[in-house]
């Protein structure tokens, strides 16, 4: 850089780092995201519920056959708009990260991605608690059992006691991959807003 | 006479053992409980298959512990389970005498690769009406029968060759050939009757069986039998007895000759004879029972053809080795060289040589013929004889250590010996009189070891008295060390004969969990709720029902009439492990119905009464297993009460009535 100007190119190890961030997202496209465990004094081998970007898996029938008699709405992936919409907004994310590396190369784009990821992550576990608030109170009123007072809503994340389960959710590998995307892309921001401006070198 | 034989045995055992038995006191390990010990929630090291005998079932035991597992069902009706009274179950106990709800259940043999246990099938025989059953090791359920034809009282098998090319069945009765007029004076036994011993194929993949021929053979009782391993691989032993061929009062009259004989079959060349076309076919008649695992339904079908060998037409597929004393077990050692034959009444356990057994037809080292069977020199046959072992040894197991352990019935002890130089090693009684002893793949190329467990006939002091009718009893044995240690002691179902133990990991793996209700190919199953219903074909009707924690749909019904024949499909729609429904209805005169989750099960029923019968599940399936119940209509004959069906629509009667 010889002119003085400040650059608005990313420096190679960013580019390299956000470049990792869109193979990783695009592996995330076929891994769980997130999972709940469930265990009982009768399931001692434990329930999970692993929810993907385009279904969910796992133990599904056997929890709604279980859940009938609290008068919880059965889980079927059909129900959720999220698992048609996921896939295409984490595809996004993983071909956004791969061109900012390999065609744009500027910083702004490097912030904007950064900005729409931490959004994204946030607008999901918002929605993800509404779901889990909805299926927890939304209870059918003839319902076998009836625990005055009972909510059934699973933790966001974290362990919870519901009657004789154990509910504890956390990230699955997607889920785990996405959180260190985004410590990755903090880094390269980090990175590129601690760089000294190229035109200062030529004082 | 009687008498006499005892007084003189228990001169001998004095004679033989120099002192009284030992008192159990004496006879226990102080470690004994921690080595049976398994822990709450801890598996078992091995499975135990024991047969049942007059219960006709097979039980299943955990050891070290001893805990019982299961008791699967096989030659008896079942009703606990439906077995034989459901309508998919009743063809696995049809036979050409029409159906049989009881048999005798006496030996078992796993299935074997390369002379080993590999945890596929176990083989059970039918002794009264001669039959051999598979048991698949994935579901420990019956998976076909097959009916003996030619035989009466099938004992000496359901033994197999080293890699399950065949399971053997020899007759212990002689009888005239089925095709043959039976309508003889039992005095012409020595014309008219005969045994055969049959050698069923079992096909390598689904295990399905099939008489592939039968040896004919002359009159007499056949007992036991082992097949050869290794370089006796390819030849097959039977023990024999009523050499005599007495029709009456065996007990003197079958015990005259000094030796009766055990046979050495050539099955290789037997298979030869039979693939040259050698064999002839002979009309008979005998059922063929197979269950369908995606139909969940058995079939039987009738077969009308056997192919015979007449052995004494082929100079070189049966020998006869003089054994004395009415031999009862025959077992071949883990090498494949040595065979244990244990005369009943003898004093000593002569053991034979396979390579000598050889050396001996090359050269004809021959005294004379039986029924047109070459009689080898006993001499020419034998490596040694075990001296003054006890008395009225029946059977024998290997350790793989080069030790047999042979049961006693009459000085009610186990005796160890080492093959090579046929020592006596140790001696333990047992509690008392064992008939069977097993050590998990004691009759295999590479026993287990580890563990003995006797089979004993007579319990009496055992147990807490239970009036005249007592269990049997198993008695669990650490043969680890040098010398038995005697380590547990447990009722047994019914009465065991042979048993078979496998590692419990080369089964655990394939236990089937659940049947997948998507391959659920049975006729009147129903996929899911919303296809349950009722229909009639005639007086006939179906019920489609489902069975879900905590209801059947539908759960009332009503335009049933009398004269109707009712079908009860119930189909189980759980698909999660251990959750079983029943199903039961007021007055039905056969049985309940436990169906296992995916499953389709069908229970016939006949009203004989107007009026409402209930119906329930029968197996604690939930916290609302009390729920799960429902109404059935009858009416008369000819009213017009049209067939309806439903679930949860209650009726809106005011409480009222019950308020007043």
């Amino acid at each position: 850089m010889q002119d003085g100007i400040p650059s608005q190119n990313l420096n190679i190890t960013t580019r390299v780092i956000t470049f990792i961030c869109g193979l990783l997202l695009l592996m995330v496209l076929f891994v769980p995201l997130w999972q709940i465990e469930l265990s009982a004094p009768q399931y001692p081998e434990g329930l999970v519920m692993k929810m993907y970007p385009h279904k969910l898996a796992g133990n599904v029938d056997i929890i709604n056959g279980l859940n009938h008699y609290i008068g919880m709405k059965t889980l079927h992936t059909e129900d959720f708009l999220e698992f048609t919409v996921l896939p295409y907004i984490i595809g996004f994310f993983a071909v956004f990260s791969l061109v900012i590396a390999l065609i744009l190369k500027k910083k702004k784009w490097l912030y904007t991605l950064f900005g729409m990821f931490v959004s994204f992550g946030v607008v999901a576990m918002v929605d993800f608690w509404r779901w889990e608030y909805n299926y927890g109170h939304n209870l059918n009123p003839n319902a076998a059992i009836i625990v005055p007072g009972m909510s059934y809503q699973p933790p966001l994340i974290g362990y919870k006691k519901l009657l004789n389960f154990g509910a504890y959710s956390i990230p699955d590998i997607g889920g785990w991959i996405f959180i260190g995307v985004g410590l990755l892309l903090l880094v390269a921001l980090i990175v590129e807003l601690k760089r000294k401006p190229d035109y200062e070198k030529i004082k | 006479m009687k008498n006499y034989l005892f007084l003189s045995i228990a001169t001998l055992l004095l004679a033989v053992s120099g002192c009284k038995p030992k008192n159990t006191g004496d006879a226990i390990d102080g470690d004994a409980a921690s080595k049976v010990y398994v822990a709450p929630g801890k598996y078992d090291e091995l499975y135990n298959f024991v047969s049942g005998g007059f219960s006709g079932q097979v039980s299943v035991y955990g050891i070290p512990s001893g805990r019982l597992l299961r008791v699967i069902p096989v030659f008896s009706v079942d009703p606990e389970k439906g077995w034989g009274y459901s309508e998919e179950t009743k063809p696995m106990l049809n036979t050409s005498h029409g159906e049989i709800p009881w048999d005798d259940q006496h030996h078992l043999d796993l299935s074997q690769t390369n002379g080993e246990t590999d945890g596929r099938w176990l083989f059970a025989n039918a002794n009264n009406t001669p039959r051999v059953a598979r048991i698949d090791l994935k579901t420990f359920r019956t998976s076909e029968i097959i009916e003996i034809p030619n035989s009466a009282g099938n004992h000496s098998s359901p033994f197999i060759t080293e890699n399950t090319e065949y399971v053997v069945a020899g007759t212990r009765f002689s009888v005239p050939m089925d095709n043959d007029n039976g309508d003889v004076p039992i005095s012409t036994y020595k014309q008219n009757f005969k045994g055969t011993i049959s050698f069923i194929s079992v096909a390598p993949k689904d295990g399905d069986m099939k008489i592939a021929f039968q040896l004919l053979l002359p009159g007499m009782n056949f007992d036991l039998s082992h097949s050869g391993k290794g370089p006796s691989s390819g030849w097959f032993f039977f023990s024999t007895y009523n050499s005599e061929q007495a029709h009456t009062l065996l007990e003197v009259n079958a015990s005259k000759r000094d030796k009766d004989y055990i046979l050495a079959v050539n099955w290789r060349k037997a298979e030869e004879y039979i693939k040259q076309g050698k064999g002839k076919k002979q009309v008979v008649k005998y059922a063929h029972n197979k269950y369908n695992e995606s139909t969940h339904s058995a079939t039987s079908i009738m077969e009308n053809e056997v192919t015979v060998l007449d052995v004494k037409d082929f100079s070189d597929i049966v020998y006869m080795i003089p054994c004395p004393k009415s031999p009862h077990g025959v077992d071949v050692d883990p090498s494949g060289e040595y065979i244990v034959g244990s005369g009943k009444l003898a004093a000593l356990i002569p053991v034979f040589s396979f390579a000598k057994i050889q050396k001996a037809i090359a050269d004809k080292s021959f005294d004379g013929k039986y029924g047109g069977i070459p009689v080898l020199k006993y001499e020419s046959a034998l490596y040694g004889e075990v001296k003054k072992p006890g008395l009225g040894p029946l059977h024998t197991e290997f350790d793989g250590k080069g030790n047999a352990y042979t049961t006693f019935f009459i000085s009610s002890e186990i005796v160890k010996w080492n093959i090579k130089d046929l020592k006596i090693l140790d001696r333990h009684p047992t509690y008392y009189s064992p008939g069977h002893l097993s050590i998990p793949g004691g009759d295999t190329r590479k026993p287990y070891g580890k563990y003995l467990i006797a089979y004993n006939k007579i319990t009496k002091d055992r147990y807490l008295p239970t009036g005249p009718e007592l269990a049997q009893a198993a008695q669990l044995f650490d043969i680890s060390g040098d010398k038995m240690k005697l380590l547990s002691d447990y009722p047994s179902i019914g009465e065991p004969h042979y048993a078979q133990a496998i590692p419990a990991e080369k089964l655990v793996k394939n236990s089937v969990k659940i049947f997948k209700l998507e391959d659920n190919k049975h006729p009147y199953v129903t996929m899911g709720e919303k296809n349950s219903k009722v229909v009639r074909e005639g007086n006939k009707i179906h019920v489609y029902l489902t069975a879900m924690r905590s209801h059947f749909s539908p759960d009332n019904i009503e335009g049933v009439k009398m004269g109707d024949e009712v079908y009860f499909h119930v189909t189980n729609l759980e698909q999660d492990w251990d959750v079983p429904h029943g199903f039961a209805i007021k007055g039905a005169k056969n049985s309940e119905l436990l169906v296992m989750p995916g499953e389709t099960s069908t229970l016939k029923w006949i009203p004989e009464k107007v009026g409402i019968y209930p119906i329930y599940c029968t197996d604690f399936c939930s916290a609302l297993h009390q729920e799960m119940q429902g109404y059935v209509r009858v009416s008369a004959k000819g009213s017009n009460v049209p067939i309806s069906f439903s679930l949860g629509k209650n009726s809106d009667a005011p409480d009222s009535l019950l308020n007043k």
